[in-house]
């Protein structure tokens, strides 16, 4: 599906490295570029037209993020990308509110951004970290998370859908158990609000983060929304000028109101417009159809590749477009080299999820990430290269 | 260099790697290069006595660059004084980064005369000597 809105696509490339990054479709450059060549302005100070042209823009993406996902508006924090919100949760709001002994749930397909700052939280204050273990597909089940809750557990924090399995967790049930058992739910959606519907209401979920540049947007912004309650009690990581009401000599000080008061100095201004544009982009595809679509791929690829004896797959039943495979007796970083001879894009590693390796008993896979521009060509091509795959070492040394 | 030449070099060292397998002994010096990479594993260690060294050993998980240049290292470093060892990593990495170098110091290691055409691969190849670096920086 609209393959010529992206002009990287022109140069014949197949592009599965959609879990790392997505491509940008012509209009939010666009948007971007109108922001430095025709209305460049700092915002929220200038009462010129330029800058009244760049407050409306600017302030309109926070609408239409609460359109995209269905949340308050005046929740939505701009931030510089999913890992800096989960941190702003993690330090911002549980660094105040967890004290030792409280238990947090996690499991260890999550990507670094939902471990490490939790492991520097225990050694802060004393939280204890448990991992739910995972079922034989290495998914995590609300069955496996409703057993491991004890009554120490105050938070559980998951992805919607992992970056090497891609399960798609079921966030709805666990979010109203979440609520139901006072438990906070901070949910990664990294690798969901670009590919399909999520609802952050609906979900029962309290806090969600996410990045643009993996949902066609630029680099450098994410978002991060909060329950209203709780991002008033949840305190800034940075201090300076657009986040106070007034300070004195006297030390006093007061914040302006969130979100605001969560977004200190000059924001990136260019990108929250690129990702406004891109959520606009994204919603006039529709999310459902987004998902459809990488499953149909995902099907057929796997229907294309089920006599292959030389592929080990590792989330065949995964409800979303990641396939995570290896050649047999083939290092990871080799056949992404070897696929890059037939200019195919994947990635090749541990994709940041280092305690996967406990579950799957194996370091690195070849990952395939689809979006809505690959279509059933690109899935051919790479199945062809697959095939050749015996003459690996002759194409890359 | 022949190509098909160049292949089989990379390709036996890759596969069945010499100096693989990591011992118990306290007079190693080691190193972990995971750090240096996302992907590459590889533990090293090396042994050095009265300025020569004696032995390196490596073990772990990495790509076919990496690996083979590994293998191939270990062998023409094992035996060579510290100095020496200094001047055959000083030319490997002008050889890789396309600066003047002494191929005749170099041996076997020159089947990587041509991994700056692939510019993700220098890192892999210059593993080994990153490695190698690292422990004699422990000597100090």
């Amino acid at each position: 599906m609209n393959r010529e809105d992206f002009p990287m696509l022109e140069d014949n490339i197949v592009y599965f490295d959609n879990g790392a990054t997505t491509l940008k479709p012509r209009c939010v450059v666009e948007a971007m570029n109108r922001y430095y060549y025709e209305h460049t302005s700092n915002i929220h100070r200038g009462d010129y037209t330029a800058a009244m042209i760049t407050n409306e823009l600017y302030d309109g993406v926070r609408n239409l993020v609460g359109e995209f996902i269905h949340c308050d508006p005046n929740c939505v924090v701009y931030t510089s990308g999913a890992t800096h919100s989960l941190n702003m949760v993690v330090f911002g709001y549980m660094r105040k509110h967890l004290k030792k002994g409280d238990e947090v749930l996690l499991n260890k397909a999550e990507h670094a951004s939902n471990i490490l700052p939790w492991i520097k939280l225990r050694e802060e204050i004393g939280i204890e970290i448990r991992y739910v273990p995972l079922n034989k597909q290495y998914e995590l089940t609300y069955e496996a998370i409703e057993k491991s809750v004890t009554d120490k557990t105050k938070v559980i924090s998951l992805a919607h859908v992992t970056n090497v399995i891609g399960d798609v967790r079921d966030v709805k049930r666990i979010g109203k158990f979440c609520r139901e058992h006072n438990i906070l739910f901070n949910v990664d959606g990294a690798q969901s609000v670009p590919h399909m519907k999520v609802d952050f209401e609906d979900s029962y979920m309290d806090f969600l983060s996410f990045s643009g540049h993996k949902m066609c947007g630029p680099t450098g912004v994410g978002i991060l929304v909060g329950r209203k309650d709780l991002l008033e009690e949840m305190e800034p990581l940075c201090y300076g000028g657009g986040m106070n009401s007034f300070f004195e000599e006297d030390n006093s000080y007061e914040l302006k109101e969130v979100p605001v008061r969560f977004e200190a100095g000059t924001p990136p201004i260019a990108e929250v417009i690129g990702l406004g544009e891109a959520i606009r982009y994204l919603m006039n595809i529709g999310m459902d159809r987004i998902h459809e679509h990488e499953m149909k791929l995902k099907k057929y690829l796997l229907e294309k590749i089920k006599d292959f004896d030389s592929i080990i797959l590792y989330n065949k039943s995964s409800d979303s477009g990641i396939l995570a495979f290896n050649l047999n007796g083939v290092f990871a970083q080799d056949s992404s080299v070897f696929l890059n001879h037939y200019h195919i894009a994947v990635r090749a590693g541990n994709h940041c999820a280092k305690m996967l390796k406990d579950e799957v008993q194996i370091k690195n896979t070849v990952r395939v990430s689809m979006y809505f521009y690959n279509n059933y060509e690109d899935v051919d091509r790479l199945v062809e290269a697959l095939q050749n795959s015996h003459d690996i070492f002759k194409v890359v040394l | 260099m022949d190509e098909n030449l160049r292949r089989e070099i990379i390709l036996d060292n890759y596969q069945n790697p010499e100096n693989r397998g990591l011992i118990e002994d306290k007079d190693y010096l080691k190193v972990n290069t995971n750090s240096e990479s996302c992907i590459d594993n590889l533990d090293f260690m090396m042994k050095i006595e009265d300025g020569i060294v004696k032995d390196i050993r490596f073990d772990g998980e990495a790509c076919a660059i990496s690996t083979s240049a590994t293998s191939i290292m270990i062998r023409k470093l094992i035996g060579k004084t510290v100095s020496e060892v200094k001047t055959i990593l000083e030319n490997y990495r002008n050889m890789i980064y396309e600066k003047e170098y002494d191929s005749e110091l170099l041996g076997e290691l020159n089947v990587y005369d041509q991994i700056h055409k692939q510019p993700n691969r220098i890192h892999c190849a210059l593993l080994p000597s990153i490695a190698v670096e690292k422990m004699l920086e422990e000597l100090k």
